[in-house]
């Protein structure tokens, strides 16, 4: 595993410039999500319109695999029905801790990397649970 | 050995951990503060007592329990020389943590009353935080955070007006800080706190190894003690406590070995140190603690302590010729840590491609989010240094850290 595995350019430019990263108005969950292992953390709003996310945005610091994953997410759920979006972050979860799950991750696969590196996949997930939280319960979480 | 000189290769040769490679380098092992590694003695002295002399300490009629108890009982006396203490205000506790808590649970619940304060650095762990805030949960008494300068040094002036209140009852300072590196005044803190009544408690974690601890000359009332920063095993730490404060402390945990008499109508505790020890001690680890002391002893630790700080000023001089790097902790007096932050990479990331290069360090918040907070930062990246760190550790730091720079921007 070398370096460049797992921090492949896509990481590296959505982690230099994370996409949809701000404020959002208005939005109609939110939740906030925290790594005690480093002290990160991130603030998700999303709009749910007629159980599809119309819009979400983030906000909050992190490490480079856990932007870029927040940003890669933020991009994959948008429009999608919030269903279809709470199995893709079960996917997700899946993919970085279960072994033989990372094929058929499309985008994401190039954080496939990250399952090498055990201390850091609460990273990448950070993000995707966060999303979870906001659309089901609402509710601050922290990813212990 | 000349004073004043430490032979660094066949001091490393000791350490068996140290011979091995990470990701196909060589390891280049700066992660001391979190713990250090340990020497062929130590392992040796924690082996010997299993294999030949294991046996329950105290009242064991048979040998090998003889040979235990004097082995658990030198270990003690060993360590209370070491800090210019008697041993039987050397409590053995499983580190550092476990002696804040018996501090803050006994002395704290006994003493503190509402209305009282106790003051607790900014700079200080989470170890020397949270258990005075738990306490001063159940007593009634406040817990306030005595104020830091920008490179990380206290306030001694805040601390005198505070202290000038008259309901300060404790203060608890560290002796090192594990994220700038700072070397406090304990002695001064202890004499300002004794002036208006209070008492100090230190957290001597980074100190032992890198200093002469002698609690006489900090006139500490308090010091937590942990072995695994010090060349010793983990699991096991010490208390030390003046006499007449611990003659006068409720017991912490409650059981076998602390007691004189049971009754269903009355018990009588132990004296210090026992009262304070329940249950079966960690015997080889307090072995492996007493043969640390000796380390220690015939490398000087004085020697060692200007080894590591000459390499981490090496180290800090290279490291901020890295644009956009910045040290945090700017203390006059600082031992051998370096901390930085980069402003094109977070901690976690430059952690990991240092990683890569085989060299190891600490990144986050150190269990320090108070000081963090303070710095106006979540993490930082931490080299730390001990005696057995050489010129080539500090130029693959710094080499490794480059290669962070370059990939992240």
């Amino acid at each position: 595993m070398s370096l460049h595995e797992l921090y492949q350019e896509i990481i590296l430019d959505h982690g230099k410039n994370p996409r949809n990263f701000g404020e959002l108005e208005p939005y109609t969950h939110e939740a906030e999500g925290f790594n005690p292992l480093c002290g990160d953390q991130i603030r998700l709003l999303v709009r749910v319109n007629q159980g599809k996310i119309e819009d979400l945005k983030f906000s909050g610091r992190g490490c480079a695999i856990s932007t870029a994953s927040a940003s890669m997410m933020t991009q994959l759920v948008k429009g999608k029905t919030v269903e279809d979006a709470v199995a893709l972050v079960e996917k997700f979860r899946r993919s970085m801790t279960e072994e033989g799950t990372e094929a058929d991750m499309g985008e994401l696969g190039c954080l496939s990397g990250v399952k090498q590196y055990p201390n850091r996949v609460k990273c990448a997930t950070l993000a995707w649970h966060a999303l979870k939280s906001a659309v089901t319960t609402g509710e601050k979480v922290t990813t212990e | 050995m000349e004073p004043g000189t430490l032979d660094v290769s066949s001091t490393r040769s000791e350490f068996p951990a140290l011979h091995q490679s990470v990701a196909g380098s060589p390891l280049t092992y700066l992660d001391n503060s979190a713990t250090t590694q340990r020497p062929q003695s130590v392992l040796d002295a924690v082996n010997a007592f299993y294999s030949h002399d294991n046996a329950n300490v105290h009242r064991g009629d048979h040998q090998l329990s003889q040979r235990a108890t004097e082995a658990y009982e030198n270990a003690r006396k060993t360590l209370a020389a070491w800090l210019n203490a008697t041993p039987q205000e050397v409590v053995f506790t499983k580190g550092c943590t476990e002696a804040l808590n018996l501090v803050a649970a006994s002395w704290g619940g006994a003493n503190l009353r509402p209305g009282d304060t106790v003051l607790v650095s900014t700079m200080e762990h989470h170890s020397n935080i949270v258990p005075w805030q738990q306490i001063a949960g159940h007593t009634g008494a406040t817990v306030e955070p005595i104020p830091v300068s920008d490179s990380i040094e206290l306030d001694l002036e805040a601390l005198k007006a505070r202290l000038a209140k008259g309901d300060v009852r404790a203060v608890a300072v560290k002796a090192v800080c594990n994220v700038g590196g700072t070397i406090n005044p304990v002695a001064e803190v202890a004499r300002l706190a004794h002036a208006h009544g209070a008492v100090v408690v230190v957290d001597a974690a980074q100190a032992l190894a890198h200093e002469q601890v002698d609690v006489q000359a900090w006139d500490a009332d308090f010091v937590a003690l942990t072995a695994h920063k010090a060349y010793g095993p983990m699991g096991i730490g010490a208390l030390y406590g003046k006499s007449s404060l611990l003659a006068a402390m409720p017991p912490y945990q409650t059981g076998g070995g602390m007691v004189r008499g049971v009754s269903f109508e009355k018990t009588n505790f132990a004296d210090p140190p026992e009262r304070f020890e329940a249950g079966t001690p960690n015997v080889a680890g307090a072995i492996g603690f007493g043969e640390a002391v000796r380390f220690l002893q015939k490398v000087g630790v004085e020697n060692a302590a200007r080894h590591e700080t000459c390499l981490a000023r090496r180290a800090e001089e290279l490291l901020e010729e890295v644009p956009g790097l910045k040290v945090y902790g700017k203390a006059k007096h600082k031992a051998g840590i370096v901390s930085f932050t980069l402003d094109a990479a977070h901690p976690h990331d430059v952690g990991t491609v240092l990683n890569e290069y085989g060299v190891a360090v600490r990144t986050g918040h150190h269990c320090c989010m108070p000081l963090m907070k303070r710095l106006g930062i979540a993490a930082t990246t931490r080299a730390s240094f001990a005696c057995y760190n050489n010129d080539e550790d500090v130029e693959r730091l710094v080499r490794a850290v480059h290669k962070a720079k370059e990939l992240f921007s």
